[in-house]
């Protein structure tokens, strides 16, 4: 008989896409001061994924949310256990900020060492402000585990698990055993609101808060200093100013062709 | 002068255009040798050559396209220490990019994704990278280890350049643990017969506005020859598949010439095309915030303007 499934779910407290986002000047940064943060979209897929392969199993599997980040970030974990999972955990030290993805793969890794006993770690596809999409990658590769991406269904079945990946080529079925770190995309499900029951729930909750020294991973490895690439400089793009704009009154479609054709595109 | 190593994007030896990209960026910071994984290397030789490559490193092994992307990775590192190269480019396709990761970790190497240049600088190569839906522009550099770029589509214009395309055979044993999840089953997608996304000059894209009729837009499209893509709106409506999804959770495009029609420009989608060449958009609505970025904008019904614009434009090219 299979045991139940603990399922680690990494998320990331963004700052708001819809908000105006910029650099710190000093060290080129991303300057969170006075943007609202928010669970990023892209890992409530994750998150409403393991809630689901936790339910549909009913065994008493267990759903961790993990996050790393400054101390606001604590609001990410707070919605997600609201949402549904069981329990969290916040790594946060001042050691981390500007850590590059290298690093907080790192950090992830040795957090999810910490929880042990996990069979999946479930992640979004990317996150909505560096949007790199390369931390579950790194992150499988410092686990020393297989990595599912870009996943668009996932069926469990005891420690078998089968994936469907839509690429631009073609449509994947990929097979695989837990453990293992599955990245999901938004065409996966609908992720879930939180109910009222949910955030009178979740206030009770454990969330553990863990530091660098908590989980084995020396400061000096981490942050700005220790990352293994260099911004040199940012530079705010000039707003795209706005060229002609024609209301059509029958002649829009020969207006438009005419602008192609000047522009050599016909 | 140092190697700099390029992963080729092919289908069974059909090579994508982002390599000759690549390989035109590679030979700005020292002897382009492309790398080559997978079965079809007699239908590349000639091409990878002609866009100057120095050398092929081939790599041929059925365990390559049934394990997904850690053999590679491994065949990857596997070169880097081998050769020692001045970098490693590779397309910043979802596939790219996972490479780029687990290499990055297994080599203890900086990465910088998403390029959208590359040049040769004092301290090893200097990127270029367009954040935050196109508001910013980074330059930055790798510091440690063997800098590992992936870069976008469209990046810059592929030029000839005679390579002597010396053939290296690799022989990799794939590690068990890359083989621990495997693909069952490939259903390649249906071609549409138009350009492909990330790498057509022109994408003519429709949303919500279409009312879930893309005929028009593609009716346009096949007039100028041009990809189709589609707003997050439109592929969650269940009117387009989601692989021609253009914005922050689908592809980013950066062609010459981008026509969004019936989309109202929300950030999201902002994210995914805001650093194409040209901008022109229909809508009805006046007010929709795409209009701000538009280098040329019709309001009117994307349904009479765009098939009298495609006839239009067949009758300019007879």
């Amino acid at each position: 008989m299979m045991s139940p499934m603990k399922i680690v779910v990494c998320v990331k407290h963004v700052p708001d896409a819809a908000a105006s986002r910029r650099f710190d000047d000093s060290d080129h940064t991303v300057d969170r001061a006075g943007v609202d943060g928010l669970l990023s979209e892209l890992d409530e897929y994750a998150l409403e994924e393991a809630l689901k392969i936790r339910d549909t199993a009913g065994d008493g599997g267990e759903v961790v949310v993990l996050t790393v980040g400054p101390e606001p970030a604590s609001d990410a974990v707070r919605k997600s256990l609201q949402m549904g999972a069981d329990s969290g955990v916040h790594v946060v030290d001042g050691a981390i900020a500007g850590s590059d993805a290298l690093a907080t793969s790192q950090v992830l890794a040795r957090a999810i060492d910490r929880i042990g006993g996990w069979d999946l770690v479930l992640c979004g596809m990317a996150s909505t402000d560096g949007s790199m999409g390369v931390v579950p990658a790194m992150l499988a590769e410092r686990l020393s585990v297989p990595q599912v991406t870009y996943a668009a269904e996932v069926v469990v079945d005891g420690t078998q698990v089968t994936v469907r990946r839509d690429g631009d080529l073609a449509t994947e079925t990929v097979e695989a055993e837990a453990p293992l770190v599955i990245s999901v995309t938004d065409q996966i499900n609908e992720p879930r609101y939180p109910s009222f029951k949910g955030i009178m729930a979740a206030k009770k909750k454990p969330v553990d808060r863990w530091s660098l020294a908590d989980i084995g991973v020396d400061p000096a490895d981490v942050g700005l200093s220790a990352a293994w690439s260099v911004v040199a400089s940012t530079e705010a793009r000039p707003p795209r100013s706005q060229g002609e704009v024609v209301i059509d009154e029958g002649d829009g479609a020969g207006r438009l062709v005419d602008y192609l054709v000047g522009q050599k595109f016909v | 002068m140092s190697e700099v190593l390029v992963l080729v994007d092919h289908v069974e030896g059909a090579v994508g255009k982002t390599t000759y990209e690549l390989l035109t960026l590679a030979r700005r910071l020292g002897e382009p040798a492309a790398v080559f994984i997978g079965p079809g290397i007699d239908d590349a030789r000639e091409s990878l050559r002609a866009y100057g490559a120095e050398k092929v490193y081939v790599v041929d092994s059925p365990d390559m396209s049934d394990y997904l992307v850690v053999p590679k990775a491994e065949a990857l590192a596997h070169l880097v220490e081998q050769a020692a190269p001045t970098a490693v480019l590779m397309s910043s396709s979802l596939e790219g990019k996972e490479i780029a990761g687990r290499l990055a970790v297994r080599c203890g190497s900086g990465l910088i994704t998403d390029a959208v240049d590359v040049v040769a600088g004092a301290d090893g190569p200097v990127t270029t990278q367009s954040v935050f839906a196109g508001s910013y522009t980074v330059q930055a550099r790798v510091t440690t280890g063997t800098p590992i770029i992936t870069v976008k589509p469209n990046s810059t214009t592929p030029e000839l350049a005679d390579g002597a395309a010396v053939e290296a055979p690799v022989e990799i044993t794939v590690s068990d643990a890359a083989k621990a999840a495997r693909v069952v089953n490939r259903e390649p997608r249906k071609r549409s017969g138009r350009p492909e996304l990330t790498e057509a000059a022109i994408v003519v894209s429709g949303g919500r506005g279409t009312g879930g009729d893309f005929a028009p837009v593609e009716e346009l499209a096949d007039a100028l020859g041009a990809a189709v893509g589609a707003s997050r709106a439109a592929v969650d409506s269940g009117w387009y598949p989601h692989s021609y999804q253009i914005g922050q959770t689908g592809k980013t495009v950066s062609p010459q010439l981008y026509v969004a029609c019936g989309i109202s420009g929300a950030i999201q989608h902002r994210a995914g095309m805001q650093t194409s060449r040209t901008i022109v958009a229909v809508n009805k609505d006046a007010e929709a915030p795409i209009f701000e970025l538009v280098d040329f904008g019709v309001v009117g019904d994307l349904k009479s303007v765009l098939p009298q614009a495609a006839e239009a434009v067949r009758q300019r090219k007879g």
